[in-house]
């Protein structure tokens, strides 16, 4: 078929915001609209949504009865009750590998450039991100609550701490989301595979699956310090699991550095990457 | 005259140790097709990076619509349309889907993002492929989609980076149709390619580029002009009567010669157009040569490249 088209014209275009408020309204909706973008994602490939259940079963299986049953926790609670808790905060940081591949895929697809010439809100598309992913991991900790109520995990002490659990989780997951947010921005498409082998481990250092206080003690260290320990000791608390709290500062005020970490890392990431967003190209 | 819709004057821009842009003067009026024609590396992508605000200048200044593309940057969005050499349609939705989404984000309602949606369908040709999904589209519908969703707020320019890098001849054909059809509704087009043939199709102004400048521009009639205009083909039947040929054809036709041995070919630029044709046939006949083809045309873009750079579009030195 040869195709031809009739003249096509140009017509006046939108002008651009004036007020603060009508920013403001550009900003929501272009954020929604980002977003959007990946819930039809999820619902088109239900593979993606299929894996995302599946990881927390696989994880459940591996950690809480392979290696689960050879590990003994203090006060003959069962372990699974300590490994739950794990598996939410390590779900919460592989996250940046999501974040940071979404990122990647769109700059690499020339998709964040298109949106660089639009008349769109620059802040935008950052916030689409970011709710999609907040989306997404709320997804990946209901499912993950469930299969865990499911293998005798329970919370001890009321919803409320639940709900203070879940706030504290999202906020690591900001914290991710900017980290992932920038360094998707740096990183070239084809290294991102590097990131799982990195995330991985970073993930088991620290009080997810065993105390620190068993491991050797530079290890020990590095694990009460990794900001994951502070929001999965955090939890344990709040949930009224069972921790091994160690001897250091760190390590028996998770409550404090379960904020403190995740602001920090966000003091230092959003910056970098609202300004390594504005100036690529 | 009006004034030009997109204009740059001493444009530079540095990568690391060398400029990818030095100097570069660019002046389009309304309603044109303007053509960037270089190698890779010539600053191509650069100019058109800048005019879409993408990328500061280090040095010169440039405008669109009147709007300075750096001080400006946010009304110059206002106007402009940008296809980059990939393609940002998303696969997983449907070409419906596509501008709906794209038209939410250029801030229009639900309600008319679907009906521009529609509207744009039928104008890209693409309305019977509306429903499906963007993986199964061809090469040539991405693109034309791609167009269209940078076409959704109708914006008076549009810059094509290589719009049809990729894509097998029908498809590069249709491409072409969609910026005809756009430039013929009144649109500006800035468009960079490395195609000869896709320049001289679509272009009201060619700007010949390398080395981050200028080195020539103008119609594509008159740039050819610039090789002399007429050139005369001679095709010999053996390859051993190239050398007896050239001798003739540099004394008949009386301009530069050029011979492609891989094509038993002469060529040699014409002086006199009237004659060149029966002077140059006679001439052959009579040193006992037996040509196969003769023939008088234009002078091609490429042998513009070739005469002002030393280089062909490849980036090959010439023999």
């Amino acid at each position: 078929m040869s195709l031809t088209l009739p003249p096509i014209t140009p017509a006046p275009m939108p002008r651009a915001p004036r007020s603060v408020l009508q920013r403001l309204r550009w900003l929501i909706s272009d954020s929604w609209n980002v977003a959007s973008r990946d819930l039809i994602h999820w619902i088109r490939q239900p593979v993606r949504l299929f894996s995302s259940v599946m990881y927390p079963v696989v994880s459940i299986l591996i950690f809480g009865y392979v290696f689960g049953n050879a590990v003994m926790v203090v006060g003959g609670w069962n372990y699974r009750e300590f490994l739950m808790p794990g598996l939410f905060g390590q779900s919460i940081v592989l996250g940046v590998g999501v974040t940071l591949v979404a990122i990647a895929e769109d700059t690499n697809r020339g998709v964040n450039n298109r949106f660089r010439t639009m008349p769109m809100s620059r802040a935008g598309y950052l916030a689409g991100r970011s709710i999609a992913d907040l989306l997404n991991s709320t997804l990946d900790i209901v499912v993950l609550m469930l299969c865990g109520v499911a293998v005798g995990w329970t919370w001890h002490l009321g919803f409320g701490n639940v709900l203070i659990a879940f706030g504290l989780l999202m906020l690591l997951r900001v914290a991710m989301i900017w980290l992932g947010i920038f360094l998707g921005l740096i990183i070239k498409p084809e290294n991102t595979s590097v990131v799982w082998t990195v995330l991985l481990p970073l993930t088991m250092f620290s009080d997810t699956f065993v105390s620190p206080q068993m491991m050797p003690e530079w290890l020990g260290t590095i694990s009460e310090w990794n900001p994951l320990s502070a929001t999965v000791g955090a939890i344990r608390e709040l949930f009224g699991n069972p921790g091994w709290p160690g001897d250091s500062w760190v390590s028996t005020h998770p409550m404090v550095m379960a904020v403190v970490w995740p602001l920090a890392i966000i003091a230092v990431f959003w910056p970098l990457s609202v300004r390594r967003y504005r100036s690529m190209s | 005259m009006s004034s030009p819709v997109l204009f740059a004057e001493g444009l530079r821009k540095r990568f690391g140790g060398y400029y990818a842009l030095d100097g570069f003067d660019l002046s389009v009026p309304a309603g044109t097709v303007c053509g960037l024609l270089g190698p890779n590396g010539a600053g191509k992508t650069t100019v058109l990076r800048i005019l879409s605000t993408l990328m500061r200048p280090d040095g010169g200044r440039a405008t669109v619509n009147g709007f300075d593309v750096a001080r400006q940057a946010a009304e110059v969005r206002n106007h402009i349309g940008m296809i980059g050499q990939q393609s940002t349609v998303d696969d997983i939705l449907t070409g419906r889907e596509n501008l709906a989404l794209w038209g939410r984000l250029y801030h229009l309602s639900a309600a008319n993002a679907r009906r521009r949606a529609d509207e744009l369908l039928e104008q890209f040709g693409l309305t019977a492929a509306g429903s499906k999904q963007v993986k199964h589209y061809s090469g040539g519908m991405r693109r034309r989609l791609d167009l269209a969703s940078s076409f959704i707020t109708a914006p008076s320019v549009m810059f094509l980076d290589e719009p049809t890098a990729g894509l097998d001849p029908r498809n590069r054909i249709e491409m072409w149709s969609a910026v005809r059809a756009l430039a013929l509704g009144g649109t500006t087009v800035l468009l960079t390619t490395q195609l000869l043939d896709e320049a001289d199709q679509l272009a009201d102004q060619i700007v010949l580029m390398d080395g981050g400048r200028e080195i020539a521009s103008g119609t594509p009639d008159e740039l050819k002009a610039r090789t002399g205009g007429d050139w005369i083909d001679v095709t010999v039947r053996n390859i051993a009567e190239i050398p007896a040929a050239a001798g003739v054809m540099a004394r008949t036709a009386g301009g530069r010669l050029q011979t492609t041995p891989a094509e038993n070919r002469v060529s040699a630029a014409v002086t006199n157009r009237q004659h060149a044709l029966t002077d140059v046939t006679r001439a052959l006949h009579a040193a006992g040569i037996d040509a196969e083809d003769v023939t008088l045309r234009r002078a091609t873009l490429d042998e513009v490249f070739l005469l002002l750079t030393g280089q062909d579009l490849e980036g090959e030195e010439a023999s």
